[in-house]
């Protein structure tokens, strides 16, 4: 399923909205849970998961190519953790 | 200090940003999210642009210990949930950070916060 199946999928259910505004809302979610990750905060759907930010410490990484080391900065990266409704939901 | 985003917060912004009720914008994002839960326990993988994709990953059965006692117990197979953030989605994250730590391109000698 791609984003715009999703919008089409919810317009479809939904004939007293405008695709434009299905489209609106399916990126406002996204976009609102991006900002919140960029700012470092964190998102909790209670039932499908949580996003967050985990922190990445510098290090010596090795480019397996050549085997010369290099530094890696210290970074962070985004991370889903599933919630317990929808893993249980998996393996029901 | 860093926060947590829930439902309310969520709903609060598509309230602003659609014009639609309070109620109407709530439920659209646990439609949303119940439709994003459907496609996956159907084995579909879900990709949304510029933010990441879901798939389910199925784990064959191995075994694990209980860290109590370091009995060996067998791990079932199962099925997992897997989000891989997009190139941009991590990039936004990195970038966020990286000004956390340094705000402004020439307070340099600022120490790191702690985390």
């Amino acid at each position: 399923m791609t984003k715009s199946e999703l919008i089409a999928q919810i317009a479809n259910g939904n004939p007293h909205l405008y695709q434009r505004d299905v489209e609106r809302i399916v990126t406002n979610i996204f976009e609102e849970i991006s900002k919140a990750l960029g700012k470092g905060d964190r998102v909790e759907l209670r039932g499908f998961g949580a996003f967050s930010v985990k922190h990445r410490d510098s290090r010596v990484g090795r480019n397996p190519r050549t085997g010369a080391s290099v530094a890696v900065a210290e970074k962070a990266v985004p991370y889903f953790k599933t919630g317990k409704q929808l893993r249980d939901q998996l393996n029901g | 200090m860093s926060e947590t985003i829930t439902r309310a917060q969520l709903a609060e912004a598509i309230y602003q940003e659609v014009g639609l009720s309070r109620n109407e914008s709530a439920d659209l994002l646990e439609l949303v999210l119940k439709e994003l839960t459907q496609a996956l326990l159907k084995g579909e993988t879900v990709k949304i642009s510029s933010f990441g994709s879901f798939s389910v990953r199925q784990k064959g059965q191995r075994v694990g210990r209980n860290p109590k006692t370091g009995d060996e117990v067998p791990i079932l197979p199962r099925k997992v949930l897997v989000f891989r953030p997009s190139q941009l989605l991590k990039a936004r994250i990195r970038q966020g950070f990286a000004e956390r730590r340094q705000p402004g391109a020439d307070s340099q000698a600022k120490p790191a916060a702690a985390s």
